[in-house]
């Protein structure tokens, strides 16, 4: 880590790019938590940070040590992976409990659940 | 061999992950990575995971670059709706397709996929009517959204059967 200054000029240019791009990105994502009205369009801001700014930042830290040669750069690669894997699990959770409630709620513009003849359900 | 390793793949796949987390290919690690990749293969097998049989690679590698295109493409429109947001608020609303994918692995892989491209998120699958219900922030234009899930559709069917 204390030899960064040996960064060659395009290096370090490339890499405070997709730093600095990578940044913006998670910062939309959260700015779109803050601006978006429902929680339904509140659950797509997150996966901007999750995707695009976790894949940039890890391509600027791979682009970092690939040209240092410090270390391998495959820890990114498990971090882009796992990260895309998993999120989805939770938004998905987070989305299906908010459409139960709001169901249960008898909120306007929601979907209603489509129930076979004769079947009561809790909602 | 079955026995040892009731899932290959999954053992090979927790093995390579092990040697990268270490970063080395002494043979204490690699020993520990099989001890490892063996005992969570016996763990799976007791969760009863549904099998499925990868059919056409060449496909799914095709699939995988449109997947990241679409990605790409969608992070930036979400973006800029999210910048514009303050102006413009955004026309979001919910959609329903039929889904003809009877693979569990398949459901699990298209749900990931389409959370993880901002600006669609998958809801609910109803089992009964296989139908899908999904939420997209910008409802502008439903045929087209409509039309990108058939395409994964038809392209994760093409995989997996």
């Amino acid at each position: 880590m204390s030899h960064l200054t040996d960064l060659p000029t395009w290096a370090a240019v490339g890499v405070c790019g997709l730093l600095l791009f990578g940044a913006a990105m998670t910062l939309i994502g959260s700015l779109g938590l803050l601006r978006l009205s429902n929680f339904y369009e509140r659950l797509h801001a997150p996966t901007i940070a999750t995707s695009g700014g976790t894949i940039l930042i890890c391509l600027a830290s791979m682009l970092c040590f690939a040209v240092l040669q410090s270390r391998w750069i495959f820890h990114e690669l498990l971090i882009i992976f796992f990260v895309t894997v998993t999120t989805p699990v939770t938004l998905a959770l987070l989305g299906q409990a908010t459409l139960y409630r709001d169901r249960f709620e008898e909120e306007n513009g929601v979907p209603r659940k489509h129930r076979p003849e004769g079947e009561k359900g809790p909602d | 061999m079955r026995t040892w390793f009731p899932y290959p793949l999954l053992s090979l796949a927790l093995l390579i992950m092990w040697l990268l987390l270490n970063q080395s290919l002494a043979p204490g690690s690699i020993l520990i990575g099989l001890v490892l990749s063996m005992v969570l293969g016996w763990v799976t097998l007791k969760l009863h995971p549904a099998r499925s049989h990868l059919q056409r690679i060449g496909r799914a590698v095709g699939f995988a670059l449109e997947v990241i295109a679409d990605i790409i493409r969608s992070n930036i429109a979400v973006a800029s709706i999210i910048l514009r947001s303050g102006r413009i608020p955004p026309i979001a609303g919910f959609l329903t397709v039929d889904l003809d994918l009877e693979d569990e692995n398949a459901l699990a892989l298209l749900a990931c996929i389409m959370t993880a491209t901002p600006g669609t998120a998958w809801l609910e699958y109803d089992r009964r009517r296989k139908t899908l219900l999904f939420h997209v922030l910008d409802l502008q234009n439903e045929e087209v959204w409509l039309g990108t899930v058939k395409r994964y559709e038809a392209a994760l069917k093409e995989i997996f059967q």
